[in-house]
């Protein structure tokens, strides 16, 4: 079982890197993306070292590709366990999705069908990149736009599945699984009540748009009301968790992600404050 | 169908747009989807080339770096985990539509080489007090993993230097002799620097493992006994200075490369 960790965060990202590094940002944690920090060396790496000395950091990966057909990269396997090594990471992450195909890469996070095939290849991937690691990983439920018929299972039931066979736990994306309703037109409540609560170590909240027929998960707005409102749902199911705000595009000033980051204190105090 | 073939057919709608392919993904139901993702992966893309040149941008313009992008897009596709491999073929984009201006491909390998050599391996390069009771003849210099190097025919150098600094570029110019450019990292910081061809071979047949008393044997047979040697030092001086060697080994002294260095002009 991954050790559960308590705490508010933030992504680390570029524009940020000197306040992070020269003052002592109040978060409780940093998650960075890992592939941005596996190269072989110069600035990045020295950040990478110098904000761990600071923070704990968890590592969120993009890349590992876990539904790919053919199996996982063993050469990129092999650079996250030496990140893994040098950085001692609350957690390690990624999605559930496939990227890679007979040495294509489409650099983005892909949906899979949720049938028993698939579910059966998703584990024996993991099972690998977890003996690689060395760890137990967290998985990401995707925000996904295309839903694949016939499925022999909702999305929570394979994530579920997917926990009791490989041992993993979860990092569950609010604003994934308000888009993925959203454009599939499933609960999103029955969601957040089938996957396996217990699982559950991390959360993602973050802001999502709207395309011309669906919604899209762009990391580029706040979190919306709806998406605070599911995880106010969700939080008190759950035990301890690492919860933290994603933004990747129209990135703003620090402290309007700290404001946002205050948003999910409050609300998490408002869920002990009930359950006393 | 099969996990393997909805994977190839999903490739086969990113690369090429195909219909047959998309109609047994799904067909309408998932027509809407399968636009996100064609999306995604050529916004990907395109945004992976404009971050890592955007001085080449900025020299052949917007419209001309699209249609470039574009062209590199349907020529080459990404297979590496990491979107960084994706722009290492775009100055053979570039070669091969602007033949008639290479300023434009040298622009981009430097562009290039100097993003490579910001993430690449961390090494300590020696300082010229740390030499002593040096076999020269047999010594095997070790350069920075960093270090790249290619030929170079314009004065490439001094168009991205000028778009560096937000100056205005000078006019395109020819080398008199085809010279070339290396790229390392000194510290944190990429560095470039123009060199002639008889230091671009040098330095490749050093990388090859010739030992220096080979180097200085060769220089000596090219430019003769004084000008050789005064060469050969003002190299290994240079390289230091550029922090650009990081060990010494040891090596069988060979008089002269199996191949001559290049004819002397006004080295």
């Amino acid at each position: 079982m991954i050790a559960p960790f308590s705490g508010f965060g933030l992504g680390l990202r570029k524009p940020h890197y000197a306040e992070f590094l020269e003052t002592r940002v109040a978060v409780d944690f940093v998650e960075v993306i890992s592939e941005n920090f596996m190269v072989e060396g110069g600035r990045p790496r020295r950040i990478l070292r110098e904000v761990r000395e600071r923070y704990p950091v968890a590592l969120h990966g993009v890349s590992m590709s876990l539904g790919s057909a053919d199996g996982l990269d063993g050469a990129y396997l092999a650079r996250l366990r030496a990140l893994v090594d040098e950085v001692d990471p609350l957690f390690v992450s990624d999605h559930l999705s496939w990227s890679r195909i007979e040495g294509f890469n489409s650099h983005d996070l892909l949906p899979l069908p949720y049938t028993n095939a698939a579910l059966d290849l998703v584990c024996a991937n993991l099972d690998r990149a977890q003996d690689v690691l060395g760890r137990a990983m967290l998985i990401e439920n995707p925000s996904t736009y295309i839903d694949f018929a016939p499925a022999d299972m909702t999305e929570w039931e394979f994530l579920d599945r997917l926990c009791a066979r490989t041992g993993c736990g979860l990092l569950l994306d609010v604003n994934n699984v308000f888009v993925s309703a959203s454009n599939h037109g499933f609960d999103p409540l029955a969601y957040l009540d089938g996957i396996p609560h217990a699982r559950v170590r991390q959360i993602h909240l973050a802001g999502h748009s709207q395309g011309s027929e669906l919604l899209i998960d762009t990391h580029d707005q706040p979190v919306p009301a709806p998406v605070w409102e599911l995880y106010a749902h969700v939080l008190p199911r759950l035990g301890s968790v690492a919860t933290m705000i994603e933004r990747d595009d129209a990135i703003p000033p620090l402290h309007e992600l700290l404001a946002e980051l205050g948003t999910a204190r409050h609300i998490a105090a408002g869920c002990v404050r009930a359950a006393a | 169908m099969s996990l393997l073939d909805l994977q190839r057919d999903m490739r086969a709608w990113l690369v090429d747009e195909d219909a047959v392919a998309a109609n047994r993904l799904g067909g309408g139901d998932v027509a809407a989807g399968l636009r996100i993702h064609l999306n995604n992966f050529r916004a990907q893309l395109t945004a992976c080339l404009e971050e890592s040149f955007a001085h080449t941008r900025a020299w052949i313009g917007g419209d001309a770096f699209h249609h470039a992008v574009v062209t590199h897009v349907e020529r080459v596709h990404p297979g590496s985990w990491t979107l960084d491999a994706y722009s290492r073929d775009f100055p053979a984009t570039l070669k091969l539509l602007y033949p008639a201006d290479p300023e434009i491909a040298e622009l981009a390998w430097i562009e290039q080489a100097l993003a490579e050599a910001f993430a690449g391996p961390d090494t300590e390069a020696l300082t010229a007090a740390e030499l002593h009771d040096v076999d020269w003849d047999n010594a095997v210099l070790r350069f920075t993993p960093t270090l790249d190097l290619t030929e170079l025919t314009t004065n490439a150098p001094a168009i991205w230097s000028a778009l560096a600094q937000g100056a205005e570029p000078p006019a395109v110019a020819m080398l008199s002799e085809t010279g070339a450019i290396l790229a390392w990292r000194d510290g944190e910081m990429p560095r470039f620097r123009a060199i002639d061809q008889i230091e671009h071979q040098a330095l490749l047949r050093l990388r090859a493992s010739l030992p220096f008393g080979g180097l200085c044997a060769g220089l000596v047979e090219l430019l003769g006994e004084e000008a050789g040697v005064a060469r050969a030092g003002a190299m290994l001086g240079q390289w230091l200075a550029d922090a650009l060697i990081t060990s010494l080994g040891s090596g069988t002294r060979l008089d002269a490369p199996e191949q001559p260095l290049p004819p002397a002009h006004d080295a």
